[in-house]
């Protein structure tokens, strides 16, 4: 199969590369930047392309790689002293003897509100909400099969215990931002 | 026995660590007692069931009607950029 050039992969596929890139680094200049990238890589390496996917496949996975250069060249300078806040965060719902402090109540019928536009905006909204660090591991564990030891290299995590540990805080945060954004949030459960 | 503290950190760990045979015993000697654990557990499975979903599909969810586009004056700067 012969591949088309280049203006025509940004005719056809640049909205697609834009879309992808924007709602994961969340800027609209840096994701102009990656389409760019991406199509001169394309460009560079269209001799290697396998045909074995699609082109917007090979595409996208160019792409990625270039999204988590991104992260790469960007590596936050900010202190790990995140860890000691959200381990504060974490201790405070439980009392001395390891028991929850205040009782919550059941979410009802979560899988519906994956089918509902408005809980994906909220559920954004959460994810921007978390602190850079969090929501980048989210990016990066999502784009890449990188090895657990290379992302934390990347973001400039001390050890993998350290990750599991953020992960894990993260999926806190969530779940408390979802609780009281969406489901003690009354009007969509009528719905 | 696990308290809920240690309950709930390694099931908020679980989807990222593999958890012991040991770990996995005492968590679920620890919820067939604890409806507030069970409950947290199931919350988290929640969680991240949507978290997957959400970053495999983070356009498709939020753009449904593909109104996120490359503005012309970027396509113009771009296709500069691939023809030198």
């Amino acid at each position: 199969m012969a591949l088309s050039n280049a203006n025509e992969w940004l005719e056809r596929y640049g909205n697609d590369l834009y879309r992808y890139a924007f709602f994961r680094v969340h800027d609209n200049d840096l994701a102009e930047d990656l389409v760019q990238e991406t199509l001169l890589a394309a460009l560079k390496a269209q001799d290697h392309f396998a045909g074995q996917s699609s082109e917007k496949t090979w595409l996208i996975g160019i792409l990625k790689h270039k999204i988590i250069d991104h992260f790469r060249k960007t590596k936050r300078e900010q202190p790990v002293d995140d860890i000691a806040v959200e381990a504060n965060r974490y201790q405070d719902r439980f009392d001395t003897n390891g028991h929850w402090k205040s009782p919550f109540a059941e979410w009802h019928n979560p899988d519906k509100s994956l089918e509902q536009q408005q809980f994906w905006e909220i559920f954004n909204e959460c994810i921007s909400h978390l602190p850079d660090r969090l929501a980048d591991l989210y990016t990066l564990r999502e784009l890449n099969d990188l090895p657990t030891d290379e992302v934390c290299k990347l973001l400039d995590i001390s050890t993998t215990n350290n990750m599991w540990v953020m992960l894990s805080r993260a999926r806190m945060r969530l779940r408390d931002c979802l609780e009281t954004g969406w489901f003690n949030a009354a009007p969509q459960q009528e719905l | 026995m696990l308290t809920c503290k240690e309950v709930s950190e390694l099931v908020s760990q679980s989807p990222d660590r593999p958890l012991s045979f040991r770990e996995r015993f005492g968590i679920k000697m620890h919820l067939m007692m604890c409806n507030l654990c069970t409950r947290f557990t199931k919350q988290m499975q929640f969680i991240t069931k949507a978290t997957n979903k959400f970053m495999h599909h983070a356009e498709d969810r939020l753009d449904h009607n593909q109104t996120t586009q490359l503005s012309n004056e970027a396509r113009e700067r771009i296709k500069k950029a691939l023809d030198n």
